[in-house]
């Protein structure tokens, strides 16, 4: 009796923990024929948080985002949203979550007023449709058809759709992809006001910097798992250095123009090192002080460069540590 | 915003309804294709009746013979020419001098060439000094419902009926489909039976439109009949078209892209184009075949337009092909509902 009590308050205080969280993934699987899309997920996002989901084209990205979202069904596991699950309380779900999918196309022929005013007529409550229009930075298109906006117009109609029922959690797959860098980071300043805003964000990207300039939180998933989670800087901070260190040998004055590794990487400060397509790259800490120890080190080996930079560690630089690929290689 | 404009199923429906008559070619193939069809018939068979058959003859003996009866022209030519004639259909019969008589060369598969037979024999005849042994005098009438155009008119309608709904409901919800709209609505609280209803309303409040407009222009036009009630034709269409549109949404309940719907309309409606009596009665197909063409929805509709506008027959009359819409309608929404690929 004793022991069932004791299991009984421990899951009672489980569940408040749980309850808090806005998304709760536990174990979830997904195959889709012979492929795991998602492999034994768990995840766990506050509310207010405003979450990544990073990853190469085919990670499982948007599968995960899809079963959140209550669009595909996983295979095992549990998935839980603001408390509710989609089994018993689907109407009640999507009632109170926005939603912004990849590749969505309006009908061309609609003005961007008229496919609000359908979006918001789905939701019991919202914000008004003229609200709406204006956060989306879409006062002067507001009579235009969808079929004259440019793609950054596009999305963010797509993304007034999403919060045109003022929606508690809000998911966002791929905002940005396909967009150019201005209407990127016109993209970015709207989520960064609803942020501000306090809503809970649950965002897909395979761009690095993306997740880096948006996310509190992100979690790197590859081939269906998540490889790390953690703040930006924790992910950063992860790979041992907040430098990276590239460079080209392309030649040699007696040899046959291989550098050395072990003696580089022995110089103080250097945390590691990795090569690829003839680039070297070392993770470096403190670079003031070990860049002339490198440079030092690789003239006295005799080695001739033709490039050498050094930028500040990315997620980029954590996904390639973790996988030993670059994200746009897929 | 008032009531009416929150209410999503009054958006979803105005969503069709923008959607259509922003659509140019829709409505050409709605409103204008129907009407310049009938046209073009009514203008090709007007004169049917006083059509003069054209004959050829060997002498000018029987080509005078044959120019006597007005429902015949004849020129005079020689055996080869006028079997070449016979091939290329610029006439229709030959008549050859024989020694001991006439030689018909004739189709007797051609209804026109039969006619066409015995008109010229009995002309022959008549010149060689035959007299009649009775009397007889001919009444003509001209009077509308018994002309081509009469029937024809019901069998465009309900031609429209189901074109305007398979290919109005079927490719805009395939659109829909493969342009991910439809996966982003039901990612909304969208209800789902609600976005299948607008297809209806809309196309109900369409049919208003496009019927009116054809049976209006074949009434000024033509002075086609309408025999039976008015509110019963009506009825008609709307259980017409609700069938159509149950089997427009069939067709498009799981295809991903607009070719693999094209075809399957295509496959639906190509044999009822064919079999259901549009141009002419259906029960010319052998009998062995008339239960499936009895069966198909467009038979079923065109009988009952008929039945209304030629017969005058109420609804009572007409329990059969009511009795097949119905199915039609009941059927295919059943089986599209559960099958209906949503994303």
């Amino acid at each position: 009796m004793t022991g069932s009590g004791a299991a009984a308050v421990l899951d009672a205080g489980l569940r408040t923990h749980e309850d808090n969280a806005a998304l709760l993934l536990r174990a979830v699987r997904k195959s889709f024929a012979d492929v795991v899309a998602v492999n034994g997920l768990d995840l766990e996002v506050a509310r207010a948080e405003c979450f990544g989901l990073l990853g190469p084209n085919g990670a499982g990205k948007t599968t995960t985002i899809e079963i959140c979202e209550g669009l595909t069904a996983p295979d095992e596991g549990r998935v839980e949203l603001l408390g509710l699950n989609w089994r018993s309380g689907a109407s009640e779900l999507r009632q109170r979550i926005g939603v912004q999918l990849q590749e969505t196309q309006f009908p061309e022929k609609l003005t961007v007023e008229e496919v609000l005013r359908l979006f918001r007529s789905f939701f019991r409550r919202g914000i008004p449709v003229e609200e709406s229009i204006q956060s989306a930075q879409l006062e002067e298109k507001r009579g235009s058809r969808v079929g004259t906006l440019s793609g950054g117009q596009k999305q963010r109609l797509a993304m007034a759709c999403a919060l045109v029922g003022d929606p508690e959690l809000l998911f966002l797959d791929e905002p940005t992809t396909g967009l150019d860098p201005q209407a990127r980071r016109h993209l970015w300043e709207l989520v960064d006001r609803l942020k501000q805003a306090g809503r809970t964000i649950i965002l897909t990207t395979h761009y690095m910097d993306e997740a880096e300039r948006l996310c509190d939180r992100v979690a790197i998933m590859d081939h269906g798992r998540i490889l790390a989670l953690g703040t930006p800087q924790q992910l950063i901070a992860s790979i041992g250095g907040e430098h990276i260190v590239e460079f080209v040998i392309t030649g040699q004055e007696s040899g046959d123009g291989v550098a050395d590794v072990a003696l580089l990487t022995a110089i103080p400060g250097v945390q590691s090192h990795r090569s690829d397509a003839g680039l070297h790259q070392l993770s470096v800490r403190e670079l003031h002080t070990a860049v002339p120890r490198i440079f030092a080190e690789l003239t006295r080996q005799g080695l001739q460069l033709s490039e050498f930079r050094t930028h500040s560690a990315t997620l980029e630089d954590v996904f390639v540590g973790l996988t030993g690929r670059n994200l746009r290689d897929e | 915003m008032n009531k009416l404009q929150r209410s999503s199923l009054y958006q979803l429906s105005m969503l069709r309804f923008r959607l259509t008559l922003r659509e140019p070619e829709a409505i050409f193939w709605v409103f204008i294709f129907p009407i310049l069809l009938a046209v073009g018939l009514g203008i090709a068979f007007r004169n049917r009746p006083a059509d003069v058959l054209q004959a050829g003859a060997t002498t000018s003996q029987l080509t005078r013979a044959l120019a006597a009866d007005e429902g015949l022209t004849a020129t005079t030519m020689d055996e080869q020419a006028g079997t070449r004639a016979l091939a290329t259909g610029s006439i229709l019969l030959l008549a050859i001098q024989q020694p001991d008589g006439v030689a018909y060369r004739y189709d007797d598969s051609n209804p026109d060439a039969r006619t066409a037979r015995l008109l010229a024999d009995r002309a022959i005849q008549t010149a060689a000094g035959r007299r009649e042994a009775v009397s007889s005098v001919n009444q003509q009438i001209h009077e509308p419902g018994a002309r081509y155009i009469d029937f024809v008119v019901p069998g465009l309608l309900g031609m429209n009926l189901m074109g305007s709904a398979i290919w109005g409901i079927g490719f805009s919800i395939v659109e829909a489909r493969q342009k991910k709209l439809l996966k982003r609505l039901v990612a909304s609280p969208m209800r789902r039976w609600q976005f299948l209803a607008a297809y209806l309303i809309s196309r109900l409040a369409m049919l208003i439109l496009e019927v009116a407009a054809f049976l209006g222009f074949a009434r000024l036009m033509f002075a086609v009949p309408f025999r039976g009630s008015l509110w019963q034709l009506a009825l008609l269409c709307v259980l017409a078209s609700l069938a159509f549109s149950a089997l427009g949404l069939l067709v498009s309940s799981r295809a991903r892209t607009m070719e693999a719907a094209s075809g399957l309309m295509n496959l639906v409606m190509l044999p009822m184009w064919i079999l259901s009596g549009v141009f002419f009665s259906a029960s010319r197909f052998p009998a062995m075949i008339q239960p499936v063409v009895r069966a198909l929805p467009l038979t079923a509709a065109i009988d009952a337009l008929r039945g209304n506008m030629l017969q005058g027959m109420n609804l009572g009359q007409m329990m059969a092909p009511i009795a097949i819409l119905l199915a039609w309608v009941a059927v295919p929404f059943a089986v599209s509902l559960r099958i209906f690929r949503w994303r």
